[in-house]
């Protein structure tokens, strides 16, 4: 298999091993069939071209198209663009610019002018050259690296978007001043600085990983796709991707429930009239009757902690229910702080403007009353008291919150009412389970009246949505 | 098949399909290592028509299964033609049970459906498989062999095995997942909404007579609205609407009134329209 002639023929199999080993850490699914065909992929279209490489190793081991933000990252450590420093030959020549000595203002101006063409291998260049002369850090050989973050600190491409801009009026001679497309232009350039903060990441990690070991910082490496971003920590942009895959998950789980519903809709017995029917055959049940579904869509009765810890999760899951109502008769939304409200409407108002309703709910519902901080006994208790009627023998209620109750008193009892007032409830808790029942938490007593489940990222809330909801 | 990845890219664009280089690469790789090709991908960014062009540009045959819910074996795979055998029957009364029995089990009263029809015979074929993801959970049980052995099993008739593979383009919406066993069996392949450069030659390839800088203007106008959190973001397919749309309107510019009046050809939702405008600074429309 190998040929000792050929170094980079020897290593191709040992690459492509190991960047499936990555790939597998970060939890991607590879098996060996699919090795192979990369493998082969390889040596069809050989290494002369870089892109033609990334797409045909893509195309033989990915399965979805959300492993793409995985896999890309992982690539590039893989299969570098280029090695060592720019300019330099080889990883690890020692000759480091010291940050007074980088012409930083240079740098910047052949980034704007590079911003300006759209020029993307321009862009890669300095970003190599901007992470050589401004990303590196300590001097003690293992100690030292380079850093993406510091890097973008010290050039701060996100202030030349004006100079972008005014290089574009002055040099473009298809951008007549006042022209339409002058509209769009600012959010063009945001997006071409983004891809530029994007490829000093990558050459960051490339330039580390020459120090490191690929295998290492390709493990260590962080990136998480949307729907595995926990909802605790996800960022404004992972809610604004989740916010975007609000519809298309809805689509998916209503095909999933409709299965289910016709599924159900067949093959259940219906002992008491089968026996009966078997009276006048001796007892012998000849003619089997299945049971008759009423044709009765189920009703959803949503009670949300809206309080700041959790609120993305819960906005979260209220656009995915509201997106999902036409599979209910009825959907009614209630979200609490510490006091009660019914947001139903500004659910169905908000789906137009996702991102404004956890501010709209907060100032236009009356979900608190004297402080901010969530009481779940209290507002248990309120929602008994004044929203019972929501509750009848064919709703489903769901409670999303992480139980932490701020030592109040966590209203036991309430919860049993509601329990039992409804054919049936469920606790979704975005808290991982290992940190359950610690400090103010009480979802261990929460826990033996309803069933809990965790829920810390949008697949694990769309399988338990699948599996958990009404038909 | 193809001799390198630029031979593809060449090809189909000769065919009016112009390639990203990743649609590029997969084709060849797919031809080259003889796997079955899944295509997904958001609705009108040419996932069918790349099926239909590589038949083209391979002088194949090309055959369609088009997938909805409640397809079947009988569908999909082969049938037998039951009326031709009741006459086959009524047509022989003195034959013995034998005769008769292996007779009308032959090729001749077999009906062919698209999965067994791509794997017979020796011409050059295209297996379009569309909208998969409309199809029952079973009918990728019945995929598996096809697309792994490239053969289908008639119990009375034996095995068929293909004498020359199919090359096979599977598409999906993603409306349902597929199972994990059919997608180990493909090359992978999202099309997404191609870049900017890309978008500007199929616009000018598809809508011959536009003026170039309204084109750049365009393709500008709807990157940004991809951008935008809509319900439905425009596809090449709307790209090209408006290019023509604009064209029959005589617009020489892009401008505030051309835009509001036509702005209901890239945005099919009312309030994809209402939050464009807003985005766009247009009044109210």
């Amino acid at each position: 298999m190998s040929t000792p002639a050929h170094s980079t023929a020897a290593t191709v199999p040992d690459r492509v091993t190991s960047l499936v080993r990555a790939l597998r850490t970060h939890g991607i699914r590879i098996g060996t069939g699919e090795s192979v065909d990369a493998a082969r992929a390889v040596a069809v279209l050989g290494l002369a071209d870089r892109d033609q490489l990334r797409e045909g190793l893509a195309a033989a081991l990915l399965h979805d198209r959300g492993q793409r933000a995985v896999f890309d990252p992982v690539f590039d450590l893989y299969f570098p663009r280029r090695v060592g420093a720019p300019g330099g030959d080889g990883p690890g020549d020692g000759a480091r610019f010291e940050e007074k000595d980088f012409d930083r203002d240079g740098l910047r101006d052949r980034l704007a002018e590079a911003l300006a063409a759209s020029d993307r291998a321009a862009m890669a260049a300095l970003a190599a050259e901007a992470v050589d002369g401004l990303g590196g850090y300590g001097s003690a050989p293992g100690s030292d690296g380079f850093s993406a973050q510091q890097t973008l600190e010290r050039l701060r491409p996100q202030t030349l978007l004006a100079r972008v801009r005014a290089a574009l009026r002055a040099g473009g001679g298809e951008s007549e001043s006042g022209a339409f497309t002058d509209r769009v232009e600012a959010d063009e350039i945001r997006r071409r600085i983004e891809d530029f903060r994007e490829l000093v990441r990558a050459e960051a990690r490339r330039r580390v990983a020459e120090r490191r070991g690929t295998d290492e910082i390709a493990r260590r490496m962080v990136v998480r796709t949307a729907d595995r971003a926990d909802f605790l920590y996800a960022g404004r942009s992972q809610l604004a991707e989740l916010r975007r895959a609000v519809h298309p998950l809805a689509r998916k789980l209503a095909t999933r429930l409709a299965a289910r519903r016709r599924r159900a809709a067949r093959g259940h017995i219906d002992l008491r009239r089968t026996l009966r029917g078997s009276l006048s055959t001796g007892g012998v049940p000849m003619r089997p009757v299945l049971r008759r579904r009423r044709p009765a869509r189920p009703e959803l009765v949503l009670l949300c902690d809206v309080s700041g810890s959790v609120a993305g999760f819960a906005n979260f899951t209220m656009l995915l229910v509201q997106a999902l109502h036409d599979q209910f008769s009825r959907v009614r939304v209630f979200a609490f702080v510490n006091r009660v409200d019914e947001v139903t409407e500004l659910i169905a108002r908000g789906a137009a403007d996702p991102e404004g309703l956890g501010g709209r709910i907060t100032t236009e519902a009356a979900v608190t009353g004297w402080h901010g901080s969530s009481d779940y006994g209290g507002a248990l208790t309120e929602f008994v008291e004044r929203h019972a009627a929501a509750l009848t023998s064919r709703s489903s209620v769901f409670v999303l919150g992480d139980a932490r109750t701020n030592q109040m008193d966590p209203g036991l009892a309430a919860l049993r009412r509601i329990a039992r007032m409804a054919r049936r409830t469920y606790w979704l808790n975005p808290e991982p389970r290992s940190q359950w029942d610690t400090g103010d938490s009480v979802a261990g007593a929460y826990g033996q009246i309803v069933p809990m489940y965790e829920c810390r990222d949008a697949r694990q809330l769309s399988a338990l949505v699948g599996r958990l909801l009404p038909v | 098949m193809f001799r390198s990845v630029d031979d593809v890219t060449a090809r189909l664009a000769e065919t009016g399909y112009l390639a990203s280089p990743a649609v590029a690469t997969t084709v060849f790789l797919a031809a080259r290592l003889g796997k079955p090709l899944l295509v997904e991908g958001p609705a009108g960014v040419g996932k069918t028509e790349l099926a239909k062009a590589v038949a083209a540009i391979t002088d194949a045959r090309l055959i369609r299964l088009q997938c909805y819910e409640g397809v079947d074996e009988s569908r999909a795979l082969y049938e037998w033609n039951h009326a031709k055998q009741l006459l086959r029957i009524t047509a022989g009364r003195d034959e013995t049970w034998d005769q008769t029995r292996t007779d009308i089990f032959s090729e001749e009263f077999l009906l062919p459906r698209p999965l067994l029809a791509a794997i017979r015979g020796d011409d050059a074929k295209v297996l379009l498989i569309d909208e998969m993801d409309k199809a029952d959970v079973e009918v990728e049980g019945l995929l598996l062999e096809v697309l792994s052995d490239f053969q289908v099993t008639v119990p009375e008739l034996g095995t068929v095995t293909a004498t020359r593979h199919p090359f096979v383009v599977l598409t999906s919406n993603a409306s349902r997942e597929l199972s994990e066993a059919l997608r180990r069996r493909c090359l992978f392949l999202h099309i997404d909404f191609p870049d900017e450069e890309l978008e500007r030659r199929i616009v000018a390839l598809k809508v011959p007579g536009l003026d170039e800088v309204l084109t750049a203007s365009l393709v500008r106008v709807v990157g940004a609205l991809r951008a935008m959190d809509l319900r439905k973001a425009p596809s090449v397919a709307e790209t090209v609407d408006w290019a023509r749309t604009l064209l029959a309107l005589g617009a020489d510019r892009l401008d505030e009134e051309v835009v509001r009046a036509s702005l209901g050809v890239v945005l099919k939702h009312q309030e994809d329209v209402r939050a464009a405008a807003a985005k766009l600074d247009l009044d109210a429309v």
